[in-house]
């Protein structure tokens, strides 16, 4: 990582934002939507896997994308010592 | 003990918990009443913003459509849920850091312009209104089944427990409410899952349980697909709308979720800008307990449904056929006078012959998709108790959503448009006075909506999304990503994206241009790329955006000290210096 300053700072928010919205857009859009059918093909238990995306796992990774963010941005804050208190 | 003696004692001891804590926590300043005082916890937060959020739509209605619509109900489960990573990243970090009350007045400084502020006065008045109403009908709905109250007077008691806590309590009081109202709503969706999943497939776990196996060994979701094969339905798992429109339907219910007033300013409540960030974690998990459970009572309650109606005698109808009956939500008619009950898609041509050689005559029985969720433990035959607590979570998701959407109403009055433009002298007590008599007349005019409901609230609710993405999603996002983005590009951005929308739904839902809503059916193979009013808030955001980038870079950009303001709501520290008012 550069040194810290306003920019590099931003800079590096702009890439986590980058890595946890492609994940964001492929277990929902491609996944689910777009590609349901060709993942409709496996099977977890009883669910067709491009189904169980749709209603229950891409759920699931939003809840997880936002804690990643969380963790990610408050560590950020601190080497940039942006950190609130 | 009798369901409607149940029923009375649990909404009774709701009801009063709820006016206590209103009591206890009343508001004493402006900034209590617009953002509970700013010094929420971030749990405390997310909780009451899920029950905010999770109105008589996600309580009562979601589960009952997504039976219905099997795949394609996924268009709301991630709809409704993938905004909140938008809202998280995007969004709330920022406008915490920026502080203030109001999502116009973010608008309004950001762009430099009263022009820019009443532009989103506006828009929020449209979209919370719309809201507020279908809350009070699901209010009204819940009383007149449950406690035999007609619908009138059970929406005037919803009225009365709503003004109580969001006018002498304004935020403060709602949060500490909704709080409250989430234990309540989420406790009483998960009891009936839980109980019917055990029922079923022999799991405790309602999300796993959907995956599981019938007594016979198959697998429900099988199960199920064979079902609606034999009675001429699509594989409930197979999507029936085009690819394309499942994803602009997703896409604009994603990008309203994020764009919505009465969500975003929940995030003003919490004192740091990293509180603001975990807080919508918390938010989104707490909603996704709800939202996972719904697909999998949505796939049990069309299982029970189709096995206990198709082909049985009327006559041995259990109780809660009669029940609903009697409602007008449910009704059959014996088509072919064989005394059974035929439930199948007569819409299916292809299922037509076979039908006839069944000798059935048409499907003989109409379900209001609404009442899936209510009626559900009652055919599951699960006990009293259980049942009068769903219609208290039904009471508890309304009223909730109802009171954060009413605040946002009674804050746009009091504090952008009289406090920012029309009055700048008034007082702190007198804006507070000014904001509780908005909530108290707003609380009226959405108890006269939901008393006299006009025909299109259920459709107008589904396009506020649209509604809210094609206006504030872009320009707040443009706002705080894009530092060259000028007040007239945000403007014509927003006036374009929103009439663009209105445009689409005045032609495609109510047909106005072609001779009204009788020629909206034939419209529908005139969509443009085949896409419904319900996902067009997904194109009108993208030419909003287009069009306000492409203003902005033709005209003067916006002045040093807007450039300053960006670079300060992206970085966190300095957040409690900026809430100063």
């Amino acid at each position: 990582m550069s040194e810290p300053s306003p920019a590099s700072y931003w800079k590096q928010n702009l890439c986590y934002l980058g890595i946890l919205l492609t994940v964001w857009f492929v277990v929902s859009f491609g996944l689910g939507i777009l590609g349901v059918d060709a993942m409709n093909e496996f099977r977890i238990g009883g669910f067709p896997l491009g189904f169980w995306f749709a209603q229950q796992g891409s759920i699931y990774v939003f809840v997880i994308l936002i804690f990643i963010y969380v963790r990610w941005m408050n560590r950020l804050d601190r080497i940039h010592q942006v950190q609130e208190d | 003990m009798t369901v409607q003696t149940w029923t009375f004692m649990i909404v009774g001891i709701t009801f009063a918990l709820y006016i206590g804590i209103a009591i206890w926590s009343r508001a004493g300043s402006t900034k209590d009443f617009y953002v509970a005082g700013g010094g929420v916890h971030p749990l405390v937060n997310g909780m009451a913003t899920a029950a905010d959020w999770m109105s008589a739509a996600s309580f009562i209605s979601m589960a009952g459509l997504i039976s219905f619509m099997g795949y394609d109900g996924a268009v709301y489960l991630m709809g409704w849920t993938g905004g909140y990573v938008l809202l998280a990243l995007l969004l709330a970090p920022y406008l915490r850091k920026f502080g203030k009350f109001t999502v116009p007045d973010f608008i309004g400084d950001r762009y430099y312009s009263n022009t820019a502020r009443t532009v989103a006065v506006v828009c929020a008045l449209l979209v919370s209104f719309t809201y507020v109403a279908g809350q009070m009908r699901g209010v009204g709905v819940v009383f007149s089944r449950f406690l035999e109250v007609p619908v009138n007077q059970g929406v005037l008691i919803g009225m009365a427990v709503v003004f109580f806590y969001a006018v002498l309590g304004g935020m403060k009081g709602i949060t500490y409410t909704q709080v409250a109202q989430y234990c309540v709503l989420i406790f009483a969706f998960m009891v009936p899952a839980i109980f019917i999943s055990i029922q079923l497939v022999d799991h405790p776990i309602p999300q796993l349980g959907f995956g599981g196996r019938l007594e016979d060994g198959t697998y429900l979701l099988d199960k199920l697909n064979g079902l609606h094969q034999e009675l001429g339905f699509a594989a409930y798992t197979d999507s029936v709308k085009s690819r394309a429109d499942v994803f602009c339907i997703t896409a604009a219910l994603m990008l309203g979720t994020a764009g919505l007033p009465h969500v975003i300013v929940r995030f003003f409540t919490v004192p740091r800008v990293r509180d603001a960030r975990i807080s919508a974690g918390y938010a989104l998990l707490f909603i996704a307990i709800l939202y996972t459970t719904a697909p999998a009572i949505a796939a049990f309650a069309r299982t029970n449904l189709i096995t206990t109606v198709n082909n049985q005698p009327y006559a041995s109808m259990p109780e809660w056929f009669d029940n609903w009956e009697q409602t007008g939500l449910l009704t059959y008619e014996d088509k072919n006078g064989d005394g059974l009950i035929q439930y199948y898609n007569d819409q299916n041509e292809d299922f037509i012959s076979e039908a006839n050689s069944h000798g059935w005559s048409g499907n003989e029985l109409t379900i209001d998709k609404d009442i899936m969720v209510l009626a559900n433990p009652e055919i599951a035959r699960l006990p009293a108790w259980v049942i009068a607590l769903v219609a208290a979570g039904g009471l508890a998701a309304a009223l909730s959503t109802a009171a954060g959407l009413l605040l946002v109403i009674s804050a746009s009055i009091s504090h952008d448009l009289l406090k920012k433009q029309l009055l700048p002298h008034l007082s702190d007590r007198q804006e507070l006075l000014s904001a509780r008599l908005a909530a108290a007349v707003s609380v009226g005019v959405a108890g006269y909506f939901g008393i006299n409901p006009p025909d299109f609230v259920a459709a107008v609710v589904a396009l506020a999304f649209g509604l809210a993405a094609s206006s504030f999603f872009p320009a707040i996002v443009l706002g705080i990503f894009d530092r060259h983005m000028n007040m007239k590009g945000a403007v014509s951005g927003m006036i374009f994206g929103i009439a663009l929308m209105l445009f689409y739904i005045l032609k495609f839902k109510f047909g106005v241009f072609d001779g009204g809503m009788n020629a909206v059916p034939s419209l529908r193979s005139n969509w443009w790329l085949g896409i419904s009013p319900e996902g067009f808030g997904t194109i009108a955001m993208l030419a909003n955006l287009v069009v306000a980038v492409c203003v902005s870079r033709a005209t003067a950009p916006p002045p040093d000290n807007i450039k300053v303001l960006v670079e300060n709501i992206r970085i966190p520290r300095g957040a409690g210096a900026a809430t100063k008012h």
